[in-house]
C-alpha cells in the first residue's frame, strides 16, 4: 500500500443562500480503515457526502481520489469512479426482485437486446456472496427484512467496483442483531482494503467499528482523531462545543433557581418502550415542572415525545395519567389529557404554511372547541394579536400565510398554536433548532414564565447550554435508552456530559 | 450553521388570502367569453317572459350547468383536502336509476323518491371515505372503483333497461320553475349557501383546508384529519345523488349507460379553474361555481356558434388550455418577467 490515500478532501467550502454550510474542510480516508464522520444537526456531515457524490456542485476546495483530483457532477459520475453511497432509507424499488434491484438500470443484455436473466441471477448470487449473504435473488426485495435490504443496497453499491463505501446512518432503523451482522460485514470490506466512511449517531457503534473520527461542527472541522486515543467524553465535547476548561470555569454562575419542590406528579410512565425506537423506560412528570431530555440525536429523546403524545403507541409498559391507568393511542387522546406537542420535524409536522397565520395559531383550540362551535372572528383576531405581540412574532400582518415567515417565526406560531390551547403540559422537540438568538431568548424566557404559571414543560434539545438553563429535572439519554435522572446541583454540562460518555 | 443574513424578512407581502383575488381570475375569463357573445352571438343576452317564466341563453346555460355545480362544490372540499373524487358521475347515475325504478315500479311516495336514492349515495361516499381515510388508498385509485362499479351497479338496479317514468312531482325537479326561474337553479343556490355556511360559519372550513395543506400538522393539532377526510367524501356522493335526481327528473327517464358520463372531468376542471389548488388547502366555493358556468358558456358558445361537431371537443380543450395557463401564476409571472425585460429594453 503506497502512503496516497485513498481520499483526500482539502479545504471544501459550500454556501446556500444565506448559510454557510461547510467552511474549508479537510477529510482524508485511507485504504482498509472505518472512517466514522461525526457532528450533531447541522454539522455539515451530508452537506460533505453530497459534495463527495457530487449530488452538490463545490463553491472551493479540490477532492483527490488516489491522487488525482476529481470534479463530479452528478451521483452517477462519482459511482463509476468508484464511490459508491448508501442512505438511511434504503434508496430501492421493494416491488422488484433482490437481483433486479442489484442490477437495476444496467442489466446486462443478450446479442438482440434480451435481458440475460441469467447472467442477472449468478452475478447478483455472487455479489451477495461476497458480504457472506445467500439470499433467494428471484425474490421481491420487500419480502426481505429492512436489514437485509440494507445489506443488498451495499451489495448492489460494492458491485460498482466500488473502492469507496459511504454508509450514511445506516444502521438507524436496525436491531442489535441486524447491527452486528452489518458490523461482520464491514469488518470483511475492511480487509478487502475498501475505504468505509460511516456517518451514525450511535456512539457505542462508532467506538466498535472505526478506526479514525473526524467531528464536524457548525460547518467546521473539528479535527480528526484516532478511536482509540479519543475518549468518549472527548468526543462528545467536540461535538457539542464545548472544552471542559471552559465548562469548569462556569459552574459557578446561575445556579440558583433550582427550587423547584415536590409538586403534584400528573403522570407516570412505567416500562414504557416500543421495539426499534425505545427501550423501556420510567418516568414521572409533575405540574409546574420543566423536565429536560439531554442525549445525542437519534438516542431516543423524540421517540418518547411521540410516544406521550400517542403518535406512536408503546408495545410494552403502563401509562398512569391522574392516577387512572390509561393507553395514548392518538393525538386526540393525548390532547384531551390536556397534553401539546410542538414537533421537531416543523416543516412536515408543525405548519400549515398555505394557511394564515392566525388560522395557524387558532388551529388547536379549534379542534378542542369541535367543528360545530367555531371561535367568533373577534376572538380570533384577539388571540393572534395577543400571540403575535407576546411571543414577538415578526408578521405584516395576522392574515400572513404562514409559509412567507422566517423559521424562528413559524416556530413561534406553532408554540402560539399550543399556548392559546390551554394545555398543562407542553411538550417542545427542539424548538429552538435553527431559529436565531434573539428567539432563542425568548423562547426560553417563555418556557420558564409558563412553567412558573403551573404549566409541565418536557424540553428537547441538542443544545446542553439551553438545557441546563431552563429545566429543573434532566432526563439523559443514549442509544434508545434512558440511563439516567438529574436533579439540583447534577444539572450541569460538564455532569450530563459525562453522564452521556460513560452511561 | 453560521446565518449569513438577518432571516426576520418577509418574502412577500400579500394581504388576506380570504378576500375576493381568488376568485378574479375566473371572474375574468368568464366576462372574455360573454363579452365574445355580446359581439358575436345574436340575442345572447335576451331574456324573455313567457307563462311567468324567464327563458334566454343565459337562464338556459344556468339550467344546464346546475349538475356540473353541484358536483363542483364537493368536489371543491374533496380537492381542499388533496383528495380527488372520479366516482362522481357513477354515483349521479345509480341515484337516477333508483329514483326511477322506485316510481316507475313500486310507485312510491315522492319523500322516498327523494330520501332514498339520497341516502344510499351518501354510503357510497362513506366506502370512499373509508377507503381514502382509513384504508390509505390513494383518492385516484379508491374512487375509480367507484366509478367502475358504480355504472354496475346503476345497470343492475335498472336491469339494464332505460326506464321512462311518468311523475308530475318529481318533474319538477327537473324542469319546473321557482321565481321565474327553473327549480335546479334554486337547488344548487341552496345547496350552495349551506355548504358555505357550514364551511365559513363553522369551523369546517378550516379543518378541511388544515387537513389538505398538512395532514400530520393537522392530526398532531387534535383535528380528526380521517373524520374530515370520511366526511367530504360522503358530501360529494350527496350533491351527486342531487344532480343525478335532477337529471332523471330532467328527461323523465334514467339512462344507467350514459347519465352522468364524464361529468367528473368538468367537475374537477371547474373547480381548477375556480382557483382551487389541486395541491389541497385553501379553497373557494364561489371560485368553482363560476368555473361551472364558465364551462357550460362556452359548451353553449361553440354550440350556437356553429361550430361544426366534430371540432367542438378541440376548441373546447383549447379554451381550457388557455384558461388554465391564466390561472397559473408561474406562468404570468414568466410573462410579466418577459414584458418588463421588453420594456426596460
Amino acid at each position: 500500500m503506497s502512503n496516497t490515500p485513498l481520499l483526500s478532501i482539502r479545504g471544501i467550502t459550500k454556501s446556500f443562500p444565506g448559510v454557510r454550510a461547510l467552511t474549508g474542510v479537510d477529510f482524508t480516508l485511507r485504504c482498509g480503515e472505518v472512517h466514522a464522520l461525526m457532528g450533531e444537526n447541522g454539522a455539515g456531515k451530508s452537506t460533505l457526502i453530497k459534495l463527495l457524490t457530487g449530488v452538490y456542485p463545490r463553491d472551493a476546495g479540490e477532492i483527490l481520489l488516489d491522487g488525482k483530483p476529481i470534479d463530479p457532477h452528478a451521483p452517477s459520475e462519482t459511482q463509476a469512479l468508484g464511490i459508491s453511497t448508501v442512505y438511511q432509507e434504503v434508496n430501492l424499488i421493494p416491488t422488484l426482485s433482490v437481483a433486479e434491484n442489484i442490477f437495476l438500470g444496467r442489466q446486462p443484455l443478450q446479442p438482440g437486446k434480451k435481458i440475460d436473466w441469467k447472467r442477472i441471477h449468478s452475478g447478483a448470487e455472487t455479489a451477495l456472496q461476497r458480504l457472506g449473504l445467500h439470499l433467494d435473488v428471484t425474490q421481491q426485495l420487500s419480502a426481505f427484512s429492512i436489514a437485509i435490504q440494507q445489506m443488498v443496497a451495499i451489495a448492489r453499491a460494492l458491485d460498482f467496483e466500488a473502492k469507496i463505501l459511504i454508509l450514511d446512518e445506516p444502521t438507524s432503523s436496525l436491531d442489535v442483531h441486524e447491527v452486528e451482522r452489518l458490523f461482520a460485514v464491514m469488518r470483511k470490506l475492511k480487509q478487502d482494503g475498501l475505504g468505509i466512511i460511516f456517518v451514525t449517531h450511535f456512539l457505542e457503534q462508532v467506538y466498535q467499528i472505526s478506526d479514525r473520527i473526524t467531528v464536524l461542527r457548525n460547518g467546521q472541522l473539528v479535527g480528526e482523531y484516532q478511536t482509540a486515543f479519543l475518549t468518549r467524553m472527548d468526543l462528545i465535547t467536540k461535538m457539542m462545543g464545548k472544552e471542559l476548561q471552559e465548562l469548569t470555569d462556569r459552574t459557578g454562575e446561575s445556579q440558583t433557581k433550582r427550587s423547584n419542590g415536590a409538586k403534584d406528579c400528573f403522570m407516570e410512565l412505567r416500562g414504557l418502550g416500543k421495539r426499534n425506537s425505545i427501550n423501556p423506560f420510567d418516568l414521572q412528570l409533575y405540574q409546574g415542572e420543566v423536565l429536560g431530555f439531554a442525549g445525542l440525536l437519534g438516542s431516543g429523546r423524540t421517540e418518547i415525545a411521540r410516544l406521550l403524545f400517542g403518535i406512536d403507541k408503546a408495545e410494552h409498559g403502563e401509562t398512569v395519567i391522574d392516577d387512572q391507568t390509561t393507553v395514548l393511542n392518538s393525538p386526540q387522546r393525548a390532547i384531551g389529557y390536556g397534553f401539546g406537542f410542538c414537533p421537531e420535524d416543523r416543516k412536515n409536522s408543525g405548519i400549515i404554511d398555505e394557511l394564515t397565520v392566525t388560522e395557524n395559531i387558532i388551529l388547536a383550540l379549534q379542534a378542542k372547541r369541535g367543528w360545530f362551535r367555531q371561535i367568533p372572528r373577534k376572538m380570533r383576531e384577539e388571540l393572534a394579536a395577543k400571540y403575535i405581540r407576546a411571543l414577538n412574532i415578526s408578521t405584516p400582518t395576522a392574515n400572513q400565510k404562514l409559509k412567507n415567515l422566517s423559521g424562528g417565526n413559524q416556530q413561534k406560531v406553532i408554540v402560539a398554536r399550543w399556548l392559546a390551547a390551554g394545555p398543562r403540559f407542553l411538550i417542545l422537540d427542539e424548538p429552538t433548532r435553527g431559529i436565531d438568538v434573539g428567539a432563542k431568548t425568548e423562547i426560553q424566557k417563555l418556557i420558564l414564565a409558563l412553567s412558573a404559571q403551573g404549566m409541565s414543560i418536557l424540553f428537547i434539545s441538542s443544545e446542553l447550554a439551553e438545557v441546563v438553563r431552563c429545566c429543573h429535572r434532566v432526563a439523559v439519554l443514549r442509544d434508545r435508552n434512558k440511563i439516567a435522572e438529574l436533579t439540583g446541583e447534577q444539572i450541569d454540562e460538564q455532569v450530563i456530559m459525562k453522564t452521556i460518555a460513560e452511561g | 450553521m453560521v446565518k449569513l443574513k438577518n432571516d426576520e424578512r418577509i418574502k412577500n407581502y400579500r394581504t388576506n388570502p380570504h378576500d375576493l383575488t381568488n376568485i378574479v381570475w375566473p371572474l375574468l375569463v368568464l366576462a372574455i367569453i360573454l363579452l365574445f357573445n355580446l359581439f358575436f352571438t345574436e340575442h345572447f343576452f335576451r331574456i324573455v317572459v313567457r307563462d311567468d317564466h324567464l327563458f334566454g341563453s343565459l337562464i338556459d346555460i344556468l339550467n344546464r350547468a346546475a349538475p356540473v355545480m353541484l358536483l363542483a362544490i364537493g368536489m371543491t372540499l374533496v380537492i381542499a383536502t388533496a383528495g380527488i373524487d372520479i366516482s362522481v358521475g357513477s354515483v349521479t347515475a345509480i341515484s337516477g336509476a333508483i329514483a326511477a325504478v322506485l316510481i316507475a315500479k313500486g310507485n312510491a311516495p315522492l319523500f322516498q323518491v327523494i330520501a332514498v336514492p339520497l341516502v344510499v349515495v351518501m354510503i357510497l361516499g362513506a366506502w370512499n371515505g373509508l377507503l381514502v381515510s382509513y384504508v390509505g388508498i390513494q383518492p385516484i385509485i379508491a374512487t375509480l372503483i367507484l366509478l367502475v362499479a358504480g355504472r354496475g351497479i346503476a345497470q343492475l338496479i335498472t336491469d339494464g333497461q332505460i326506464i321512462v317514468f311518468e311523475n308530475k312531482p318529481f318533474e319538477f325537479i327537473g324542469n319546473g320553475f321557482l321565481f321565474g326561474l327553473p327549480f335546479s337553479i334554486t337547488i344548487v343556490t341552496v345547496v350552495l349557501l349551506i355548504t358555505g355556511t357550514l364551511a365559513r360559519k363553522t369551523a369546517l372550513g378550516l379543518f378541511i383546508e388544515s387537513v389538505g395543506g398538512n395532514p400530520n400538522a393537522s392530526r398532531y393539532s387534535g383535528v380528526n384529519a380521517r373524520g374530515i377526510k370520511s366526511l367530504v367524501y360522503i358530501f360529494t356522493a350527496f350533491c351527486a345523488g342531487i344532480a343525478g335526481l335532477i337529471a332523471a327528473s330532467n328527461i323523465k327517464a334514467a339512462d344507467p349507460n350514459s347519465s352522468g358520463l364524464n361529468i367528473e372531468l368538468d367537475a374537477i376542471l371547474a373547480v381548477v379553474i375556480g382557483g382551487t389548488s389541486m395541491n389541497g388547502g385553501k379553497f373557494s366555493l364561489l371560485g368553482s361555481i363560476v368555473g361551472a358556468i364558465f364551462i357550460q358558456t362556452l359548451t353553449t358558445t361553440i354550440l350556437t356558434r356553429g361550430v361544426p361537431v366534430q371540432v367542438t371537443l378541440v376548441v373546447k380543450a383549447l379554451v381550457v388550455f388557455a384558461v388554465c395557463l391564466l390561472q397559473s401564476e408561474a406562468f404570468r409571472r414568466g410573462i410579466q418577467v418577459r414584458l418588463s425585460r421588453r420594456a426596460a429594453a
